[in-house]
């Protein structure tokens, strides 16, 4: 079966302006990304997730290595509009990627550019804030959105071109606490239901724990790739890597060091309780 | 006596299209020198609005803000000075603070503030070195053009850029806005030795509500351009209803130990704004 995506010992540098160093900015990395499935990348500022994740769509081409998108060469550039089509990117400033004022004309404003028949946009821009949850503020003008609304229309005009892929560089780190639930329900909800493969890059831990699996990369390599329940119990290692934990397995692990014997491990607020709840109910 | 007094504050500005929007409405409270506040408050609420009539940066539509007793916008409207005074008086971080970097170097970037106030070249360096010193920046790097660090970087020189001035009042919007776990702590770290150790006023906006509860002695809480609550962040971050009404969620440590009170620990004392404080309360019950 051929791979979805595919990175293979990728390399990317540049040279300094003033004093030629070269940096190094990811620094081989080898990653195979499944189809449908919802993968998070961890790690610390400057750790190359976003340099990455531009990889993924051919808005940058490698130094050294292959991506591949499909089978297809991200080097290849009689074939970028395939992979764009493929992967679509979001970005963290929703004010960055709107380009349109009113929301279903953003909306439309990819599947225009594709030469789309305008029955099929009509269809395409609906389907697209449907699956966002914003159907209802079609006519509505951009400035009078939220955060997390304007976040979920930028979404929408990605996923009116229908990619097979998201990927998101931290969608959330402008929103409120609702704001960010709402884009990430719909992010879980594009995953699920679509089936639409999901690369999420953030440094919120607990928007982690629901993943199938999670790469955390440190100093432009991927340190570790595993399950959400593997990665979190290592907090030795996440300090070293600069991240840290959800509250919830903080206190979980805290609990344990203090010689409480809980019998399992939770990862999010609910699964915590109810360990919790089980533990103290027997007593 | 305290040293910010918002009376009536009103702020309404026009949106070029339709009705004006109220983005203050009628807010009345007041701050002590040497508080860590912390202001909350969904997206549109009116934080950043607010952050700026701290220190006259916009003209209030009615009512007044009090810095020391005085009306900062009507005497900055008649003396220039006394409006420089009030910015060095009351620091404001904006959200992206990296952004405004513009000097060919770090030290020169820094350095901007406390030139300006005035001082002779060994105070200015003084004040740049102490800067340095609190945000954690590498001193090899001064000489450094600004625009080659990373974002992280980039952030604790436009903070230190501020802190040189040595203002009475930081008020910072959303400072830890896209930096990793380890850099946000170290910079609320940072902050909060700032805030302890010169016995300075801290307004720190975040959506990040763990870090709320953790550093603020009391919270303002901004709805809809309404003071919702002002209050201490343990009765603040007990009002989980009122907050959700407000757009806003309590840590998700608070909500753990409500749950665990509601069901399995009856007697559990859930008023906790920690893990570590948490885990002091259950291991009463093992």
């Amino acid at each position: 079966m051929e791979k979805f995506i595919d990175v293979v010992d990728l390399e990317f540098n540049y040279e300094e302006a003033d004093s030629g160093c070269k940096i190094n900015i990811l620094d081989g990395v080898n990653l195979e990304i499944k189809k449908g499935e919802f993968l998070t990348i961890l790690g610390h500022n400057g750790s190359g997730k976003s340099t990455l994740a531009k990889h993924l769509n051919a808005m940058l081409t490698p130094t050294a290595g292959d991506v591949f998108v499909r089978g297809v060469n991200t080097k290849d550039s009689s074939r970028v509009y395939d992979i764009r089509s493929t992967v679509g990117l979001v970005f963290q400033n929703p004010d960055n990627q709107i380009v349109a004022s009113i929301v279903e004309d953003d909306v439309a404003f990819g599947p225009e550019n594709l030469g789309i028949a305008p029955e099929e946009i009509r269809a395409r821009v609906d389907g697209a804030l449907h699956a966002v949850d914003m159907y209802d503020f079609r006519k509505e003008a951009i400035y009078n959105l939220s955060g997390g609304q304007k976040q979920r229309v930028a979404i929408a005009g990605i996923i009116a071109m229908r990619p097979l892929c998201l990927v998101l560089d931290e969608p959330t780190a402008m929103l409120d606490p609702f704001g960010r639930d709402e884009v990430m329900r719909v992010i879980k909800k594009l995953n699920k239901e679509c089936g639409i493969t999901i690369v999420l890059i953030t440094h919120y831990m607990d928007e982690a724990t629901d993943s199938d699996r999670i790469v955390v990369m440190s100093e432009g390599k991927i340190v570790r790739i595993g399950a959400p329940l593997s990665i979190f119990s290592d907090v030795d290692f996440l300090k070293k890597c600069q991240l840290s934990i959800p509250q919830s397995v903080e206190l979980l692990q805290k609990l344990k060091s203090h010689g409480v014997r809980i019998p399992s491990f939770a990862l999010n607020e609910d699964e915590c309780v109810d360990v919790l709840a089980q533990y103290f109910s027997h007593r | 006596m305290s040293q910010i007094e918002v009376k009536d504050l009103t702020y309404v500005y026009s949106t070029g299209a339709g009705t004006p929007k109220r983005a203050l409405n009628c807010i009345n409270l007041t701050i002590k020198k040497g508080e860590f506040i912390g202001l909350i408050g969904p997206t549109g609420s009116g934080k950043s609005t607010f952050a700026k009539q701290l220190n006259a940066l916009l003209k209030p539509t009615s009512g007044a803000v009090l810095l020391d007793g005085v009306d900062i916008w009507r005497n900055s409207q008649t003396n220039p000075e006394f409006a420089r005074g009030v910015r060095f008086k009351v620091g404001l971080v904006f959200q992206y603070p990296e952004y405004q970097l513009f000097e060919d170097t770090i030290y020169n970037d820094i350095a901007f503030g406390p030139k300006n106030m005035g001082l002779c070249d060994a105070d200015v360096k003084e004040k740049v070195l102490a800067a340095c010193k609190f945000v954690n920046l590498d001193l090899n790097l001064l000489q450094k053009s600004p625009f080659n660090l990373s974002g992280g970087e980039k952030r604790k020189v436009a903070i230190a850029g501020v802190l040189s001035m040595d203002p009475e009042v930081l008020v910072l919007d959303e400072p830890t806005v896209g930096l990793d776990p380890c850099a946000r702590e170290s910079l609320l770290e940072q902050l909060y030795r700032y805030h302890k150790e010169k016995d300075k006023t801290i307004i720190l906006i975040s959506h990040r509500m763990e870090d709320i509860a953790k550093y603020s002695d009391r919270v303002i809480v901004l709805s809809n351009g309404n003071l919702v609550m002002f209050d201490s962040a343990g009765n603040v971050f007990g009002c989980d209803k009122i907050l959700n009404e407000a757009g806003l969620k309590v840590p998700q440590i608070c909500s753990i130990m409500t749950k665990l009170k509601a069901g399995a620990i009856p007697d559990l004392n859930d008023k906790v704004l920690t893990v570590d404080g948490a885990v002091t309360e259950l291991l009463k019950f093992v």
